[in-house]
């Protein structure tokens, strides 16, 4: 290229160095990019959307009945944990994302360039966290349409969104961790499922813990599953929450602890 | 001389493996440096260190008089790179690609979609523009990913196996654009295991085996160097075949060899030719093709390396190696070679 053309127009210092503000720029240009693919990818918006209506509908007709005596009845008790489950469904995709953009090197071709090295990670978070805002309004809304009431009101409501938003990305540090070890997208699917669906279906989301045999109530008492949906039903529907919100809360700081370390690690190393 | 891309005694370590085991090279400004070698030989290697994505263990690498490890993002804004597989985001159209790339460069979003339309109409790519790249072939993704990496002109640009696994075809333009980029004045640093792309491509030379810089210079000085011309013979009748090569390992000595009905043999001594011709004259054998040419690269490397550049070779995934056939997909090489050269 001539000389005139070869203008860099990166925005890089004298030092070389990202300036803040163009780095959350960029976070934010990534967090653009997860979003708008789901326009291309229809397979997305079964993710985000079919698989968790289908959830709301199946638990609803097909076991509320025998549950608790109705589909309306059953419905008010397990749709927060019918969301609680989604949403930690929902943070594997994160896993997968980051997985697919290692393996097939488009993290080779943003790190070479002048961006924040923070960006591609925390932008994918990012756009990640605002489909779950969907996929729990989506949830929510059908929910209503089949009977199912917040008697919490509207500040129950936003702060149970809030609780599972904060949730979510604590226990997304975990998914960036998984991401970044597993050695292709099948090895992060497999693994997100042997593990998410023993830790929530042994918890109240769906069924009160009482009903559990003895030895599996000791785990359920303790599992933050069981916290996160007493939290977030509680919050919907009104009633006594401190406890459980202050164990979401201990246990979101906890996995963010353990696991953002191990994240940011295992990125820096990949990437 | 200054160099746009130079390194001195690098060396990498891949736990027991020596990827790069001491290597120097330089590019010249507004050169085209070819690196080649056999999978496995250190090539991607020295690339990632040059584009920032790997640190050496040892040694200096520098890009336009800045070191790669302690100026980072200075390199960073002034190269793109362009890796063995397409590094695009297959969900994203080809022009919400290089919009993304135009926007973490801090393009404001008219100069960017700008810039993203400009480069799709010249690497053709306008008509699929508006389409997820998943549906885009192998060859205009390649076209796309060095789009990507021009968004925000650099002056230098690494090119990884740009066209591994393409057809002829693609491969043919890929080389175009290649020559385009080259001649607008901007320096590259591509690594190859085709011979043909490096002596079409290259100014200068390096070729690299085991992670060691094994020789250097031009397509033209490198084909010399091995002993200029090679000497190639086809008796009329296939029974001759082994008549024919005594004859000829007699004069040009034991790198002589029979490839499918052809004997080659390396050539030094102008007067080998005649002496060849008289004895197979006498010995009665009818000679159906004799020919003298200059050595390809491919028997360079063989010269260089003492192991035929060919599949098979257990380095690195795949075993694919050096050669200068173009037709030939990566992986099912090695029974296809057998196929075209076999008896």
């Amino acid at each position: 290229m001539t000389a005139t053309t070869t203008t860099i127009t990166a925005p890089i210092g004298k030092s070389g160095r990202v300036r803040p503000l163009d780095g959350l720029r960029q976070t934010f240009t990534m967090a653009w990019r997860s979003l708008v693919a789901v326009k291309h990818n229809p397979l997305e918006l079964v993710d985000y959307s079919i698989t968790p209506i289908m959830f709301v509908f199946l638990f609803t007709y097909v076991l509320g009945g025998q549950m608790a005596g109705s589909p309306e009845a059953y419905l008010k008790y397990a749709l927060p944990g019918i969301i609680v489950q989604n949403t930690l469904f929902m943070t594997m995709y994160t896993a997968m994302a980051l997985n697919t953009d290692l393996t097939k090197g488009v993290f080779d071709r943003l790190r070479s360039l002048p961006i924040a090295r923070s960006a591609p990670l925390i932008g994918r978070i990012t756009a990640d966290l605002a489909k779950h805002v969907w996929a729990m309004l989506l949830m929510i809304g059908l929910g209503l349409l089949l009977g199912f009431r917040i008697t919490g009101g509207p500040e129950g409501f936003l702060l149970g969104a809030v609780l599972l938003v904060v949730f979510a990305a604590a226990v997304s540090w975990c998914a960036v961790l998984i991401g970044m070890l597993a050695g292709d997208v099948e090895k992060v699917q497999a693994f997100a499922f042997t593990l998410i669906f023993p830790i929530t279906f042994t918890s109240s989301a769906f069924v009160r813990v009482e009903t559990m045999p003895g030895w599996l109530q000791a785990w359920s008492d303790v599992n933050p599953v069981t916290h996160l949906s007493d939290a977030f039903r509680g919050l919907l529907l009104g009633g006594p929450v401190a406890e459980p919100v202050v164990w979401s809360l201990v246990w979101a700081a906890g996995i963010a602890v353990v696991f953002y370390p191990l994240a940011m690690r295992a990125y820096r190393a990949k990437t | 001389m200054t160099y746009a891309i130079e390194a001195e005694g690098l060396v990498k370590r891949f736990k027991e493996t020596e990827a790069l085991a001491g290597v120097d090279l330089g590019a010249r400004r507004g050169s085209v440096l070819g690196l080649l070698g056999p999978n496995g030989a250190g090539k991607t290697t020295a690339v990632r260190i040059f584009a920032t994505l790997l640190r050496p263990d040892a040694g200096r690498a520098r890009v336009a008089g800045h070191d790669v490890v302690r100026e980072a993002g200075v390199v960073r804004a002034m190269v793109g790179l362009t890796g063995q597989y397409a590094a695009v985001d297959e969900n994203l159209t080809g022009t919400e690609n290089l919009l993304l790339i135009g926007r973490l460069l801090g393009l404001p979003r008219r100069a960017a979609r700008a810039r993203a339309a400009e480069l799709l109409d010249r690497f053709q790519l306008s008509e699929a523009a508006g389409r997820a790249v998943k549906t885009f072939s192998g060859g205009m993704r390649r076209r796309l990913d060095l789009a990507a990496s021009l968004v925000g002109r650099p002056s230098i640009l690494f090119l990884d196996e740009p066209t591994t696994g393409l057809d002829p075809h693609s491969r043919g333009e890929l080389w175009d654009l290649l020559r385009g980029l080259v001649a607008d004045g901007a320096t590259a640093l591509l690594t190859t295991q085709y011979l043909n792309e490096a002596d079409v491509l290259a100014d200068d030379i390096v070729v690299i085996d085991k992670g060691r810089v094994i020789a250097e210079g031009t397509p033209d000085q490198l084909k010399s160097q091995v002993g200029g011309q090679v000497l190639e013979l086809r008796p009329v009748l296939a029974q001759d075949l082994a008549r024919a090569h005594t004859v000829v390992a007699g004069a040009a000595g034991p790198q002589a060899r029979i490839e499918g009905e052809t004997i080659t043999a390396p050539v030094k001594d102008p007067e080998l030719m005649p002496a060849v011709v008289r004895t197979l004259d006498r010995e009665g054998i009818a000679v159906g093709e004799l020919a003298l040419r200059r050595s390809s690269l491919d028997e360079v490397f063989l010269a260089l390396t003492g192991h035929r550049a060919e599949p098979g070779a257990p380095e690195g995934n795949g075993g694919a190696s050096v050669r200068d056939d173009e037709s030939e997909p990566r992986n099912a090489d090695g029974e296809l070679r057998k196929a075209v050269t076999g008896p």
